[in-house]
């Protein structure tokens, strides 16, 4: 088995303990790259359909492409796709920053959407590499009854065995693909050919990396115009990046953390 | 996880996969260890290019001595960037090995850590100051390597150049940690000199310390046994689902350890069933061929229509698991609850679930005090030996045989609480695969119960001839009936005239006679009835089976009546035939009786009437949810 053989075979098991467990769950349908290879993931559990909706929680704000995307292949995938608006922007605090704002009236678009259907787990394509907060999570991650994340009380969660309990009226977040990384995707999406959004591949030296709202996603400088050349440029852009931290702020961290913890 | 890995290193130049060995450093806290793994790191070129003299300079600006133990904590927090878990990985490679270093970091969450770390290694270093010697800490983590089943520990004496690399020190030390160790079971792969500051005994056998003959760390670390890959041991394929999509029926799990190929003959356990593998399912390209192994997650297919739910185990019928209603465990505990002795928990064993009660608690240790508490609970953050019992019977691995299906998880309200290795699974024969399907009943307990207003149980009746037990049985019989109950008397002496009449009183006859007993009585528990056992049964040890056989329905009452009073009574005329010589092997003249320990309740005849008797037994039969009290609440008991 290969790195991405033992991905896949732990997501495939996190997929099916999530089926087996809980009563109702939805998968978040993001149509990007993440989602997209979860749902393959998730056909690979249940041997060729998704026996669960996927909820695409609509901002409106997507990309054109992204919207072709989802209408293209929620029907070739057979998908129980459930696309759910949100709020108008008006109905968000006014007082958040703009993409602040704009994230706040997804989540609101979402607890709408969990009211309405009574789901008691979702589906989310997070991983743990994408920021630090991320990497705190668990596979199944309680949510509160407001559907908030408490860090510092999350159930101990060790070979695999996962609690699946969430207390009345609460939800959980299931995270198969938490344990990949970018490059991970991106290869596997190659291995499998799962089809993605072209925005991903560079187009007048600009690519995007994620995708979200137009008016708050940004491309980067890149010239990666297929999945091989992204994955080099991940290959590459990240070793100068981490030098480059490591000289400043990090190796300091090192010496506090040093003093302070007498580590290992 | 948190991985960080340096050059990958996939084969040998031969083209072979280079064994994979997990270990684990432990020790005090200032002996060393963080400058042992940066120095381990550098001998072996596994850091990555310049940083080692980026970190020198580093030091230089701040006009701080450079020292090892800065890299890891340089690599650590690079990573923790992005990446901040529980339990670290470090790579690096010997000649021969790839060296998998599990951090356990920190000391507050010390035993989730170290046991998840930990109880993955394959082997350990233990390492020592040669100034301090031998520590407290020192012999903790000893302890806790035994605890976790590590059995290679190479010792490290690090710091001799603070003891001018003397040898006398240096003997003095290792003598006393192998006798430590070796009083635990441990015995050192090694004990190496080592200056991992200056480098002496890491990769090299330096002057300085001259007079040792033995390995250097590398070499000791070259020589780790790996565990046996889980390809390589026996199938084992736990049902997490069965799909039912299409008109495929699929048996979905993923498989912990060994291989299957379509074709294969397999048994399920614990049922017992046999099948042959039709098909292996995938998607998008189905079926597939070749074989699957361990780590896969596989869809099967059977050649015949067979009863499978979530939590059998598929094993090849050469090998199968072990099946059990009782297992003991090693365990360490994370809930504010402290675990005591007859506690009902939820055991997970892979995807199979059991509801689970604490029979024993053999040992509790705080293992940052090393001090062994009570053995009435476990606290939280504390390890103990545990004794379970499972209302329903499981297919299970001692740990030590499979790493994967001998580890367990227990809940408490949903959460999981604790977790453990199993040690030993008691009264499981390895169960011999057979084409039975045993028949269920058509009723479920919970219909009966509704009737009986009890739920199913064997009270077992212990004590000297004439000391009432018939009496009691009797009395509690009627009870029972005249409230609607379903009770059952099983009296020895009445069995003994039919099914045992092929058992005379042998020690062994009698071990098989009270067997029998216990076989029937909890059959009868199964089904929703109270048997009620009236026996002699004077060996603790048969009384253990017994218990073991009837589970968590098994109550026992001592009828604990002065032997005095018993022999006064005498009512067969056994006590006089006995003295006068014409009965052989009575109990009750030849102090043969081993007094019960832990019943559930111990009655003196002598000192009350039969009904006070009874209403004891029937207050107890309340207490430990035999008998409902007046508000049924049969939600509880489903």
């Amino acid at each position: 088995m290969d790195h991405l053989d033992q991905l896949e075979a732990q997501s495939i098991y996190i997929f099916r303990e999530a089926f087996g467990r809980l009563k109702k769950i939805a998968l978040l349908w993001s149509l990007g790259k993440d989602s997209n290879v979860m749902i393959w993931l998730a056909r690979k559990a249940f041997f060729g359909r998704l026996p669960f909706p996927a909820l695409h929680v609509d901002t409106g704000k997507k990309f054109p492409e992204m919207y072709r995307f989802r209408d293209h292949y929620g029907k070739e995938w057979d998908l129980d796709l459930r696309v759910e608006p949100c709020p108008p922007i008006d109905a968000v605090d006014p007082t958040l920053p703009p993409a602040a704002r704009s994230a706040a009236r997804k989540t609101e678009g979402l607890k709408m959407a969990l009211a309405k259907y009574g789901f008691d787990g979702l589906i989310a394509g997070i991983r743990r590499d994408e920021e630090a907060t991320r990497a705190k999570e668990r596979v199944f991650s309680p949510r509160g009854l407001e559907g908030n994340w408490d860090v510092r009380d999350q159930p101990p969660e060790f070979w695999d065995h996962f609690n699946a309990s969430p207390p009345q009226g609460a939800h959980l977040r299931i995270h198969p693909i938490l344990h990949w990384t970018e490059s991970d995707i991106w290869a596997y999406t190659k291995r499998e050919n799962i089809p993605i959004i072209p925005l991903y591949l560079s187009q007048n030296g600009k690519r995007y990396r994620s995708l979200g709202d137009q008016d708050i996603t940004n491309p980067v400088a890149s010239n990666a115009s297929n999945i091989d050349e992204i994955l080099i440029e991940l290959e590459q852009t990240k070793v100068p990046e981490r030098s480059g931290r490591a000289l400043d702020h990090e190796t300091e961290d090192a010496f506090e953390r040093l003093r302070v913890a007498g580590y290992l | 996880m948190n991985m960080i890995v340096t050059p990958a290193s996939p084969a040998t130049p031969n083209g072979t996969t280079r064994p994979q060995v997990r270990i684990v450093i432990v020790g005090h806290v200032d002996h060393g260890k963080s400058t042992l793994v940066g120095r381990l790191l550098h001998e072996t070129g596994s850091l990555p290019d310049g940083k080692l003299d980026m970190l020198k300079a580093v030091s230089a600006r701040r006009g701080m001595p450079f020292e090892w133990s800065f890299l890891l904590d340089a690599l650590q927090t690079e990573r923790d960037q992005g990446i901040t878990i529980d339990t670290t990985q470090i790579r690096f490679r010997t000649n021969s090995r790839d060296i998998v270093l599990i951090d356990a970091p920190g000391h507050a969450e010390f035993l989730r850590n170290m046991i998840t770390g930990a109880s993955q290694a394959d082997g350990a270093v233990l390492i020592i100051d040669a100034l301090e010697g031998v520590r407290d800490q020192t012999r903790r983590h000893g302890y806790l390597l035994h605890l976790l089943g590590v059995k290679q520990v190479a010792v490290v004496v690090n710091k001799m150049d603070r003891v001018d690399f003397s040898a006398e020190r240096f003997k003095d030390i290792s003598d006393e940690i192998s006798a430590h160790l070796q009083g635990l079971g441990v015995k050192p792969t090694a004990v190496i000199p080592i200056s991992a500051r200056d480098g002496d005994g890491v990769a090299e056998r330096t002057d300085r310390i001259g007079w040792y003959k033995g390995p250097t760390v590398v070499e000791a670390l070259d020589r780790l046994e790996p565990a046996r890959p889980l390809e390589a041991l026996a199938l084992r394929l736990p049902v997490q689902a069965i799909y039912k999509f299409d008109d495929r029926r699929i048996v979905a799990g993923r498989i912990e350890s060994g291989s299957l190929i379509a074709g294969d003959e397999i048994v399920i356990m614990p049922a017992g069933k046999i099948a042959r593998i039709k098909t292996v399912e995938s998607w998008p390209v189905t079926p597939v061929t070749g074989r699957q192994g361990a780590g896969r997650s596989v869809g099967i297919t059977l050649d015949r229509e067979l009863f499978l739910e979530r939590g059998d185990i598929i094993a090849h019928t050469n090998s199968a698991p072990r099946e059990t209603r009782r297992l003991r465990a090693r365990i360490f505990w994370l809930h504010d609850k402290p675990l005591a002795k007859g506690d009902q928990l939820l055991v997970r064993c892979g995807p199979k679930e059991s509801r689970a009660t604490v029979v024993a608690i053999e040992k509790a240790v705080d293992p940052g005090e090393l001090s062994s508490v009570e053995n009435k609970a476990i606290g939280r953050n504390h390890v103990g030996e545990i004794d379970i019992s499972l209302s329903n019977p499981i297919a299970t691995d001692p740990y030590t045989e499979n790493p994967r299906t001998g580890r367990l998880v227990i809940e408490v309200s949903g959460r999981i609480a604790g977790g453990g290795l199993v040690l030993s699974v008691d009264a499981g024969q390895r169960a011999v695969p057979v084409d039975i399907v045993p028949v269920e009943s058509a009723l479920r307990p919970d219909e009966r119960s509704a009737r009986y207003r009890h739920n199913g149980a064997v009270v077992w009746l212990t004590g000297l001839p004439a000391s009432g037990k018939s009496t009691l049985a009797k009395a509690l019989e009627r009870r029972l009936f005249s409230n609607g109950g379903s009770p059952i008397l099983l009296d020895g002496d009445t069995l003994r005239a039919g099914l045992n009449s092929d058992l005379g009183f042998s020690t062994a006859d009698r071990s098989e006679n009270i067997r029998r007993l216990a076989e029937v009585a909890t059959h009868l528990a199964r089904n929703g009835h109270i048997a009620i056992v009236a026996a002699v049964s004077p060996a603790r040890e048969d009384r253990a089976t017994a218990r073991r056989i009837a589970d968590t329905s098994f109550r026992e009452i001592h009828v604990a009546t002065p032997a005095e009073i018993c022999e006064e009574r005498d009512p067969k005329g056994h006590y006089k035939k006995a003295r006068a010589g014409t009965l052989a092997s009575f109990t009750g003249i030849l102090n043969d009786y081993e007094t019960p320990q832990a019943a559930e309740l111990v009655i003196d005849t002598s000192t009350r009437t039969v009904a006070e008797a009874a209403d004891e037994i029937e207050q107890m039969l309340k207490t430990t949810g035999v008998l409902f009290d007046e508000v049924v609440d049969l939600a509880a008991n489903i």
